[in-house]
């Protein structure tokens, strides 16, 4: 056990006997069962025990047990939320997530020492801090009583989440599946295209790329009202500000991908003759892969912001965007963060699957590379 | 350019000049260069660092364009061998793609010049075979070692196949074994398929073991001092290299090189 681990475990048994000492006769069974579950996790400190049965001793030890306390211990404590927080209750949220904190430490403690990626590590420590965002996020906003309409607990978005999947999944088609999707497909792909036009012509790369710098550089957002004006409410119009927002990043991009490959790369081709398509397919084009790459992550992202603000300018009565801006002015807070979370997990899922294709196109880049 | 000559000469340079134009003045690269190859020669550079051996190849391969003076490949221009695919060349860095295995970077050349897929598996696994990488055509670049993946790219100039091969320091990087190996390897491809090489090495018993020219440059400007002809038998053993007469050549190279160094 290391320092830091021991003084995880010691703090942990402090705040269990604060919360038994203080709450004894106030506290919920499965309280009391969780603050004596802490201080028996306590024990496993002690010198004398180690000692007397060491097989015992080294499986206690294991980072399983402090998960275990510290999904019991959370778990009582979210059951207790609405009865109030003393100090007591408070404690044992704060010993959960002392021994939540010390299971993580022995797991990546084990993973170092071992050899080879271990996916349950490098996926489950994340969704485990996710875990204690929300918990804390729950405990907090209920134990001080915080006004839904500033900050709505988890529980309460999650509840909306189920019981409004119909209109989110309406809006979720109508803002990702027509307007970002189509947005992105044509602004992205036209861009490339164009790059390579204005790559092989040098007076387009000289008047149009200094251009394309400084529109890149605009809050192009603002012509969402504009895109209304000229292709109507419905998704047609977020579709063509997307393309105007991606466009100007992918082709930048694009361009100085396609001077990528070194001089001495294109040397070899030109000694084998080779035609300016062999040499497009066959060097320059994979060798800009990671660079269009990088322009396809900060697109994904750029476009969902896109298509969600551009429907607060004018919208068929559907979409994220459009249902954000009502429900804030009915001050249904807990609709607008559920449509939040749809975003966020659409906007995730993106760009993680972007990411894998990079990691596949790109394999051989020196950041990639394996073995 | 001028078909005069005897249409066996492949490489023709008069009067060749050179200049580099950089932010702190002119180098003269190659200043005067007078050089003529025969088919089937085997043509060895060597000279100091910097006297212009790389930028001479470079200048028949059509990759740099001289100043002044002329030079015939083939009796053509350098532009029109270059599309006529006239000479394979191996540069002084492996540069292979890294996006591509070693089988696919060799037959690169081969795709470009639409060759058939068998016709391509069948050069990939010969040269793959003659530069000792058998079992290492599915790996990708970066998994090798620098000197494999020199040979590698020798591979791929072997793969390409043309009657002129241009070689900028091959062998530079590989030890000293497996480089007698290859020196034995081209010598014996050289006889048989009486290709026209020019070799551009630092190693004085290298030229002397290849070579029947060997052409000594010295730099600042880049000129070539010497040009001694090899009369060594064409079958060499490897230990031709202690017989009185290599010793003999390569005494003669030596002395030239120091003549250039001397001019300084
Ligand atoms: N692209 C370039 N721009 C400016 N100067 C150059 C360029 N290429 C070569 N030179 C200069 O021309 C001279 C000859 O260079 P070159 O590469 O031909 O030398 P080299 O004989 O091949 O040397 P090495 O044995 O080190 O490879 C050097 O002084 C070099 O600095
Ligand atoms: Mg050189």
């Amino acid at each position: 056990m290391t320092n830091l681990q021991k003084l995880l475990n010691a703090a942990a048994t402090l705040c269990g006997f604060y919360a038994l000492v203080t709450g004894i006769g106030a506290l919920s069974p499965a309280l009391l069962v969780a603050a004596g579950l802490v201080i028996a996790g306590g024990l496993r400190l002690s010198p004398v025990l180690a000692g007397a049965w060491p097989g015992a001793w080294s499986i206690v030890m294991r980072s399983q047990f402090d998960l275990l306390i510290s999904f019991v211990a959370a778990g009582a404590v979210l059951a207790a939320l609405h009865d109030g927080m003393a100090g007591a209750v408070w404690a044992i949220a704060i010993a959960a997530w002392l021994h939540g904190w010390l299971a993580v430490e022995k797991t990546i403690a084990d993973d170092a020492r071992s050899m080879g990626h271990n996916w349950v590590v490098s996926l489950g420590v994340p969704l485990f801090f996710g875990f204690w965002l929300l918990f804390f996020w729950e405990a907090l906003t209920i134990g001080l009583g915080i006004p839904t309409v500033l900050l709505p607990p988890p529980s309460m978005i999650g509840a909306r989440l189920v019981s409004s999947t119909a209109i989110l999944m309406a809006d979720f088609r109508q803002t990702f599946l027509k307007a970002v999707l189509a947005g992105y497909a044509i602004g992205c792909g036209s861009a490339v295209l164009v790059a390579i036009l204005v790559d092989r012509n040098d007076f387009l790369r000289r008047g149009l790329l200094p251009i394309g710098n400084f529109i890149s550089a605009l809050p192009i957002i603002g012509v969402a009202p504009i895109m209304v004006m000229w292709f109507g409410f419905d998704w047609q119009s977020k579709a063509a500000v997307i393309v105007i927002m991606t466009f100007f990043p992918m082709m930048v991009n694009t361009l100085s991908g396609l001077s990528a490959a070194s001089v001495m790369e294109r040397d070899l081709l030109n000694t084998y003759a080779a035609g300016y398509w062999q040499s497009l397919f066959k060097l320059r084009l994979p060798a800009a892969m990671p660079f269009i790459f990088n322009a396809l992550k900060i697109n994904s992202t750029l476009a969902l912001i896109g298509a969600i603000v551009a429907e607060f300018f004018g919208t068929p009565i559907v979409g994220i965007g459009f249902r954000i801006s009502t429900e804030v002015g009915r001050m249904n807070l807990d609709m607008v963060w559920a449509e939040i979370a749809v975003a966020a997990l659409a906007g995730s899922a993106s760009y993680g699957a972007l990411s894998l294709l990079e990691r596949r196109v790109t394999f051989w880049h020196p950041s990639y590379r394996t073995e | 350019m001028t078909k005069s000559s005897s249409s066996s000469t492949v490489i023709k340079a008069e009067k060749l000049n050179l200049d580099f134009e950089t932010n702190d003045g002119v180098v003269h690269a190659l200043r005067d260069l007078d050089l003529e190859i025969e088919a089937g020669e085997f043509v060895s550079f060597i000279g100091p660092s910097g006297c212009g051996k790389t930028t001479f190849l470079r200048v028949i391969a059509d990759l740099e364009t001289p100043t002044a003076g002329s030079i015939a490949v083939n009796g053509q221009t350098p532009d029109q061998a270059r599309l006529a695919r006239a000479y394979g060349y191996v540069f002084q860095a492996p540069a292979l793609l890294s996006w591509r295995t070693i089988n696919r970077n060799i037959s690169l050349p081969l795709e470009i010049m639409g060759l058939s897929r068998a016709e391509q598996q069948e050069r990939v696994e010969r040269t793959i075979n003659l530069v000792g990488l058998d079992g290492f055509g599915g790996k990708f670049p970066w998994q090798l070692s620098g000197g494999m993946q020199q040979r590698a790219s020798i591979a791929r100039a072997l793969a390409f196949d043309a009657d002129l091969m241009l070689m900028d320091e091959p062998f530079g990087a590989l030890d000293e074994i497996v480089r007698d190996h290859l020196n034995e390897q081209v010598l014996q491809l050289w006889k048989k398929t009486g290709k026209t090489i020019c070799f551009v090495t630092h190693s004085i018993p290298e030229a002397v073991y290849l070579s029947t020219k060997i052409v000594v440059m010295s730099p600042r400007p880049g000129r070539i001092t010497d040009v001694i002809t090899s009369d060594l038998p064409d079958d060499r053993p490897l230990d031709i290299r202690e017989t009185p007469k290599f010793l003999e050549i390569a005494q003669r190279v030596r002395e030239g090189l120091r003549e250039g160094h001397a001019d300084e």
